[in-house]
């Protein structure tokens, strides 16, 4: 196997997995961090085992999300060492920020966090989490500015004769429209994550009749609270993102579409099954005129087709091929927003079950409660194979070809990936049983264990 | 000073203090499972580096995207050809950072001895690869004009490079038993305070011979001039007088030589480098320098102010930690790990 297709997929493996943790992170950093600050206000001892129930679960995802987090600060310069060498100058910069102001507080105050409670006041050990929530969104800002940077170069300028691009505004790189789509975007995906994965758990106790009913109902109350806002917001933020895209990266939508020929007014597909090798659908339900509405918000408006984009990009870039996989673009671009609605419709249900204050489910209530923990799971990932899959083939949007970044086969070989992603998928793979198994343990164990951190 | 010059400066900071800090939280997992007798104990010496450990390992990561930041082309050149090794680096931290969380959440021996030994694993291989590592940096590796790497692992795996880990390793592990003794109490401490003093004198034999080593096999002591100045000298001494502090029951002094001796050793390996960052052993004209490898002048004033604001707050918080958490950890506390 050749060393390109082993290190995007040994990069794919690692960052998809580094993200199953990041979200419920933010989230739920900020969730925890909210009862904390009820407890300190009202005195409750019910929030103060709130706190440290849903902490506890949150510290276990956590330390899987740095351990994960660690091989991607290492693995640029590692497989991708042409793309470090490319941008080093742009994309270091905020990595090397995000640690100094993200990854160092997060930590930090994390530890004082978990140790504290017996030796910190309580509004210090409070704002210890809030410190901690504000950190892990600070990373996350700071992350999404390297990653529009490869979405949608800004701020820099490719001196004459020189290989690489220079940064020349770092406002420009911040202020980037892109960061400014994607990271609402993303944040809320986090806040949805957290409040979908306390409804679930919470109905489940419910159901249950487990001791400390009252607790749970105040999470679920909070969880749907979170999940309905968080859910609203990151709909709204696509929206607006994909509208963006159109004018930064249109065969990104397109792809998305399965939209193969310029359209105007543009239908949008439902379903379509297509011929990626001859560029066509094979069987398609479209409603008409739809995309050009959720483009524009209008009826009328020319959305690109794949064909014209392919064409004008081989005038502006030279010869080759600019597409990218159209299945994996328009499948998880749906899997993503067919998630999103469903979210929104469960949300809506839990909320509605919160504010009758009626805490006693039907069995189909109940289990569609549950399993919609993954909801968000399948939303965040697909969306982000999306964003990633469908900027190919550049890896730097019209910069650099994603096959002019990965590592040089002399340097690191093909066997050497071979084993470092053999290993990377065996490690994860016991990394994801064992995190499972114990946020399961202390899930099902409930708030009245929450006041032991550890085994008896 | 030159902006390359300054994040040289700030890059040997980092890492003296991803040394001085993990240094010891190595060391207290490298000592895990030989200094304790029980279940308790395992806990209790776990919890005297529970609040700190996961910041003391930012301080590598910082380093790290420092040196993507600044000196793209060393990132880039460093870690591909190192691939294996950091690789394994990794997979030990990844097995270090879940043990803590993990090893106390369920009560079953076997579960916590796996982790562990993880912790010890997770904490020794990361320290014996850090010494090769930095040997490699001064003594050359194969680096071709275009700044890659042409050699294979066995280029990496010399003498010199796995003395340098070993000396490296029993530093950091005197560096943790010192502050073991610190931070528990009874028989802990004593035990403690029994590996120090067995640690110190291959500890700092080794670190001798390392140094006469690095004469021979080395352009540092060339490099530094014919008088090298007090820093590599310091470094020695601090760590010889360990021993005296340590029979006058005087750790916290011992603890600070230890500190100032990791410290002065990194300083010495990096103003040995300078202005180079790697150096290539196949033309000294390859080398990798911090001229020819660094970001534009504007990427590196911008990453320079916010490291010249921040890294101070990050110190001065992070030692706040310390003074939270400055009591031992007794038979009595209550162990959050």
């Amino acid at each position: 196997m050749d060393t390109l297709l082993l290190a995007r997929t040994q990069f794919a493996f690692t960052s998809i997995f580094h993200f199953f943790f990041i979200p419920l992170t933010l989230g739920l950093s900020i969730f925890t961090a909210l009862l904390e600050t009820a407890y300190v206000k009202t005195g409750k001892e019910k929030y103060k085992q709130l706190t440290k129930f849903w902490g506890h679960l949150f510290l276990i995802n956590f330390a899987v999300g740095v351990v994960t987090g660690i091989v991607m600060e290492f693995q640029f310069g590692m497989s991708w060492s042409e793309y470090a060498r490319f941008v080093g100058d742009i994309f270091g910069v905020p990595l090397a920020i995000e640690t100094l102001l993200a990854f160092f507080v997060e930590s930090t105050f994390l530890g004082i966090w978990i140790f504290g409670w017996e030796r910190l006041p309580k509004v210090l050990h409070a704002a210890s989490i809030w410190i901690v929530a504000f950190g892990s969104t600070m990373s996350a800002f700071w992350i999404l500015v390297a990653n529009s940077f490869m979405q949608s170069p800004t701020g820099y300028t490719m001196p004459a004769g020189a290989s690489r691009p220079e940064l020349t505004d770092i406002m420009a790189l911040i202020f980037n429209p892109h960061v400014w789509q994607q990271f609402p975007h993303v944040l809320a995906g986090g806040i949805v994550t957290a409040g979908f994965f306390v409804i679930g758990i919470s109905t489940w106790h419910l159901m249950r009749k487990s001791a400390n009913r009252n607790g749970y109902e105040t999470s679920l109350k909070f969880g749907a609270i979170f999940a309905f806002i968080g859910t609203v917001i990151v709909i709204l933020a696509g929206h607006s993102q994909m509208q963006h895209l159109l004018k930064t990266q249109p065969m990104k939508v397109a792809a998305a579409e399965a939209l193969w020929e310029s359209e105007n007014p543009a239908s949008f597909s439902l379903f379509t099954i297509g011929d990626e090798e001859g560029l066509k659908d094979v069987f398609s339900i479209r409603v008409p005129k739809l995309l050009s509405f959720l483009a524009y918000n209008s009826f009328e408006g020319e959305v690109k087709g794949i064909k014209n984009l392919q064409k004008e990009y081989e005038v502006q870039y030279g010869p080759g091929n600019y597409m990218p996989s159209i299945v994996t673009a328009y499948w998880s671009f749906r899997v993503m927003a067919g998630s999103g609605t469903l979210m929104l419709l469960i949300a809506l249900l839990a909320l509605y079950k919160v504010i009758r204050e009626s805490y006693t489910f039907s069995p189909l209530t109940g289990a569609l409660l549950f399993w919609s923990i993954l909801l968000p799971w399948l939303a965040n990932s697909s969306g982000w194979l999306l964003a990633e899959m469908g900027r190919q083939p550049w890896l730097v949007f019209g910069l650099l070809k994603t096959e002019q970044g990965v590592s040089p086969s002399s340097v690191v070989s093909s066997g050497e990936l071979m084993i470092s992603l053999a290993v990377f998928i065996m490690l994860y793979a016991a990394l994801a049983v064992t995190d499972f198994l114990l946020m399961k343990k202390y899930a099902v164990a409930g708030i009245e264990s929450g006041k032991e951190r550890v085994a008896p | 000073m030159d902006l390359q010059t300054l994040w040289f400066i700030i890059i040997t900071f980092l890492f003296i203090g991803f040394f001085v800090l993990e240094g010891f939280d190595f060391g207290v997992g490298i000592l895990l499972p030989f200094i304790s007798r029980d279940d308790r104990e395992r806990r209790s010496i776990i919890n005297t580096i529970g609040p700190f450990w996961d910041g003391n390992e930012v301080w590598l990561i910082t380093a790290t995207s420092g040196m993507f930041a600044a000196f793209p082309e060393w990132y880039a050149t460093l870690f591909s050809a190192l691939y294996l090794p950091v690789m394994i680096m990794l997979v030990a931290l990844i097995f270090r950072g879940v043990a803590f969380e993990f090893r106390s959440k369920r009560d079953n021996p076997a579960w916590r001895s796996f982790w562990d030994w993880s912790i010890f694993g997770g904490s020794i291989v990361p320290a014996l690869l850090w010494g090769i590592a930095l040997a490699n940096f001064i003594r050359g590796v194969p680096v071709d004009g275009s700044m890659h790497y042409t050699g294979g692992l066995l280029n990496l795996l010399n003498p010199y490079a796995l003395l340098c880990g070993i000396t490296a390793t029993l530093i950091f592990t005197l560096h943790g038993a010192i502050f073991l003794t610190l931070k528990t109490t009874g028989v802990l401490q004593e035990r403690a305070m029994n590996f120090a003093k067995k640690l110190w004198a291959p500890a700092t034999l080794l670190c001798i011979l390392f140094m006469a080593y690095t004469t021979i096999e080395t352009d540092l002591f060339h490099h530094l001039g014919v008088n090298p100045g007090i820093i590599p000298v310091f470094s020695v001494l601090a760590l010889i007088s360990v021993i005296f502090m340590l029979q006058k029951n005087a750790a916290g002094w011992a603890f600070a030589m230890t500190s100032v001796a990791i410290a002065f050793s990194t300083i010495t390996i990096f103003m040995g480098l300078y202005p180079r960052l790697l150096v290539s052993s196949l033309n000294p004209a390859w080398s990798l320098t911090i001229y020819n490898s660094s970001s534009s002048a504007y990427s590196l004033g911008i990453v320079s102010k916010v490291a010249l604001i921040f890294v101070p707050i990050i110190v001065l918080y992070q030692g706040w930690s310390y003074w939270v958490f400055r009591q031992r950890v007794t038979g009595d506390s209550e162990l959050e790990y």
